[in-house]
């Protein structure tokens, strides 16, 4: 519907300029960026402290599993404590914290409004942080709730959401008060993200103070929410990041916006069904687990128009990826978003489902996700819109190309490790004859190889820290040309 | 104005059909599962699940120390893996076996065994062999208690963590104790020391001891019909 009426004529996040009107939009791109620079250095700052612990817990528990001692007599280091801290900073902490970030920035420039009293999106990031902090400290204490992915207790989550109502707020107002139509096809991500949210992190945090609520289907409302923040909210926010940055950045219109609409629609439609996959095989009735699959396969829609859309329009231009920090982290970012929906939609099935589903691969799955797609594509995002808010360039490209090294093999290692090392010990449990040591024994060499990569993320992760530092600290190149790997025109085959 | 309602309606209209379709719906089929009562000649002869509340505390540490990261507790039928043939259920499980559980711990991964049934005498994992060194039939009290103190005492490559922390070294005090470990090598106590579990580690394995869900019932196939059918 939208899609015919903003064909054939694309709109792309750059609106086309007559000279005259050049300076005018400058002016008001630089007005709109500075009205929005606390709150968003305030996002990104604690989101790149959260990456930090988030990048310790993991370490941590994945060395547990090879040396099961390692921290092993401090109740607070245990593995079952441990592995939610890390996954709620991973989640709630960085992948959330930079995700809104990026989202408020979006939707300021997008919509082309002045944030204004930003007070109060710092206010909604702290009241958020307050309640992460005192939720992961909980989970350490040992007071979780126990329900897997809704680990924070209700009066640390109540802090959370009061926070991120705030923030969506702020977001739906940017919208309102919109002086750019039509909306973009970022700007849809975005709305359909904020919204999605609230109301998922919401229910299901009542549904655990809910007495009717108990059973298999309190389960499945924490698989549900645990499948909507990856697959609705993380996805869309990444999504919408990619298809403003890759146009932005290499200046020319998205390919299709006919492909854009119908994914979007596609995505919004079926995404929010795919849950119950993550009880696949368990004590439920198997229509909700067959809704879950058959969904997951309509969202093929949605992953061949994003692909194909987000491809075409670097078509010709790939050799970006030698020149723009952005456009490689992003780039990166778009192809692993493909792979990470190919191989969801091929272990959904049940004849793959039933060898891989308590097993490391789930976890490769999660990390394809939100490391190798969603974090990939905020590193990007980063690196175009800091020096738009402190006013200098990134200090040294050498960092960056450090930076992207260590988190892209990193990366590569542990979630190759734990996609391996989840096959190999499903297919040896698929076997009943072979005993539950042997499986133990011959995962180790792929515990190991997480935790190498889980060395080399840490690094990359200290580098991008230090230089956000610099850049907050505004030591940097000059503004005006942004620092590139190679200045452009100097091809490198 | 009228794409943004488009916008709006498809964006709320999605998110409740999700809502609907995977809370609601499931909800309204399930939120009303009642035990199965097996009736004698108007005389209740047998009720199942029955309501564990002596074990809500050994349950709660089983949740506080996060064993349900490691430990799964559902039982998959022959189509969906290998659970029935390596003993770790005579049944696969359904939603009526956890209908008395706020909270159930079903576990996403199995870096273990499952441990629905783990206090069943049925339960089988693995036997005593090359890799274990000590693995009765039936795993009692104190045998739970050495392999939480330090699982690599009796099955050597396990990755399970160590609870040491559960536990406490105290000076023997004339007679020993009479829940002290065996311990030998490394990890026994100085002379004149013992180890004993504290009320946690004792809670947490009369947990462990407590699961059971072997009972047949009438919605699986293959539970030993005599009950169900009365
Ligand atoms: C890091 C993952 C991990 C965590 C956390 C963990 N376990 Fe285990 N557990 C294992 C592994 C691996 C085995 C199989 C090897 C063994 O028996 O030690 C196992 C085996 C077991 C067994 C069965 C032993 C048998 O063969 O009879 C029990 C019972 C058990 N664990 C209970 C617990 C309890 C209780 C907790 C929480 C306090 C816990 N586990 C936490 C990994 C874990």
């Amino acid at each position: 519907m939208t899609a015919a009426a903003l064909a054939p004529t694309p709109t792309t996040a750059p609106a086309p300029a007559a000279p005259s009107a050049v300076q005018v939009q400058a002016a008001e791109r630089a007005a709109i960026d500075a009205s929005a620079s606390g709150p968003v250095l305030f996002f990104f700052g604690s989101a790149i402290l959260w990456l930090l612990l988030a990048t310790v817990l993991g370490f941590i528990s994945s060395v547990q599993l090879h040396s099961p001692g390692f921290l092993a007599d401090c109740p607070i280091f245990t593995y079952g404590r441990i592995l939610p801290a890390y996954n709620n900073a991973l989640a709630y902490g960085w992948a959330t914290l930079s995700g809104m970030g990026v989202a408020i920035w979006l939707l300021a420039r997008l919509c082309r409004v002045q944030i204004k009293i930003p007070a109060v999106l710092v206010t909604g990031a702290i009241f958020w942080q307050a309640g992460l902090t005192l939720g992961i400290g909980q989970i350490l204490a040992g007071k979780t709730t126990g329900v897997e992915g809704l680990e924070i207790p209700g009066s640390a989550a109540v802090l959370m959401l009061f926070g991120y109502m705030l923030v969506g707020l702020w977001g739906a107002l940017l919208f309102g008060y919109r002086r750019q139509a039509p909306a973009y096809i970022s700007v849809w991500y975005l709305v359909a993200a904020l919204f999605w949210f609230t109301w998922t992190f919401g229910l299901a945090h009542l549904s655990i103070q809910l007495p009717g609520v108990t059973g298999v289907v309190q389960s499945l409302v924490a698989a549900w929410a645990t499948q909507n923040f990856l697959h609705v909210f993380i996805t869309a926010i990444g999504l919408a990041t990619a298809y403003y940055l890759i146009p932005k950045v290499i200046n020319r219109p998205v390919h299709s916006y006919h492909l854009a609409s119908t994914g979007f629609w596609a995505f919004i439609l079926f995404s929010g069904l795919t849950g119950a996959v993550r009880l696949s095989g368990g004590p439920l009735p198997v229509w909700l687990v067959t809704l879950s699959i058959a969904a997951t396969i309509l969202l093929i829609v949605q992953i061949a128009t994003v692909s194909a859309n987000l491809l075409l329009t670097m078509d010709g231009q790939y050799h970006m990826v030698y020149h723009s920090p952005t456009i490689r982290f992003t780039v990166f970012g778009a192809l692993s978003f493909t792979i990470a929906s190919v191989v969801g939609l091929l272990a959904s099935l049940r004849s793959f489902d039933r060898l891989l589903h308590f097993t490391f691969f789930q976890s490769a799955q999660t990390h394809l996700l939100l490391y190798a797609f969603f974090s990939m594509v905020m590193f990007g995002a980063i690196y175009y819109i800091l020096p738009r808010l402190v006013g200098c360039e990134w200090l040294s490209s050498t960092m960056i190309r450090w930076h992207f090294l260590a988190v892209a093999y990193g990366a590569g290692t542990l979630i190759v490790s734990l996609a391996v090392g989840g096959i190999a010990s499903g297919a040896a449990l698929a076997d009943p004859g072979m005993i539950f040591s042997q499986v133990i024994e011959d995962g180790v060499r792929y515990h190991i190889g997480a935790t190498l990569g889980w060395v080399m993320l840490a690094l990359g992760h200290v580098i991008f820290a230090f230089h956000f530092l610099l850049m907050l600290f505004r030591i940097g190149q000059p503004g005006g040309e942004p620092t590139l790997f190679a200045p452009i025109g100097e091809e490198k085959h | 104005m009228n794409r943004s309602l488009h916008l709006f309606a498809g964006i709320i209209g999605s998110f409740a059909l999700s809502c609907y379709a995977l809370v609601l719906l499931p909800q309204q089929q399930l939120g009303g599962l009642q035990p199965q009562i097996a009736e004698d000649e108007g005389k209740i002869v047998d009720i199942y699940p029955v309501k564990n509340v002596s074990h809500e505390e050994g349950r709660a540490i089983y949740q506080s120390e996060g064993c349900f990261y490691c430990h799964s507790q559902q039982v998959r039928d022959e189509q969906n893996g290998t659970d029935l043939a390596r003993g770790w259920g005579v049944r696969r499980t359904v939603a009526r076996d956890y209908i008395f559980e706020k909270t159930p711990v079903l576990g996403s991964m199995r870096i273990g065994p499952d441990l629905a049934n783990v206090g069943s005498p049925k339960w089988r994992n693995e036997n005593e062999g090359e890799y274990a060194t000590y693995k009765p039939k039936k795993r009692d009290a104190s045998w739970h208690l050495l392999h939480l103190y330090a699982p690599r005492t009796v099955i050597k490559s396990s990755n399970m963590p160590p609870y040491r922390y559960l536990f406490e070294t105290k000076k023997i005090s004339g007679q020993r104790s009479v829940d002290a470990l065996d311990l030998t090598g490394l990890d026994a106590p100085e002379p004149g020391y013992e180890v004993v579990p504290k009320p946690e580690a004792t809670k947490l394995v009369a947990y462990l001891l407590s699961l059971d869900k072997s009972h047949p019932l009438k919605e699986v196939k293959g539970s030993a019909p005599e009950v169900a059918a009365k």
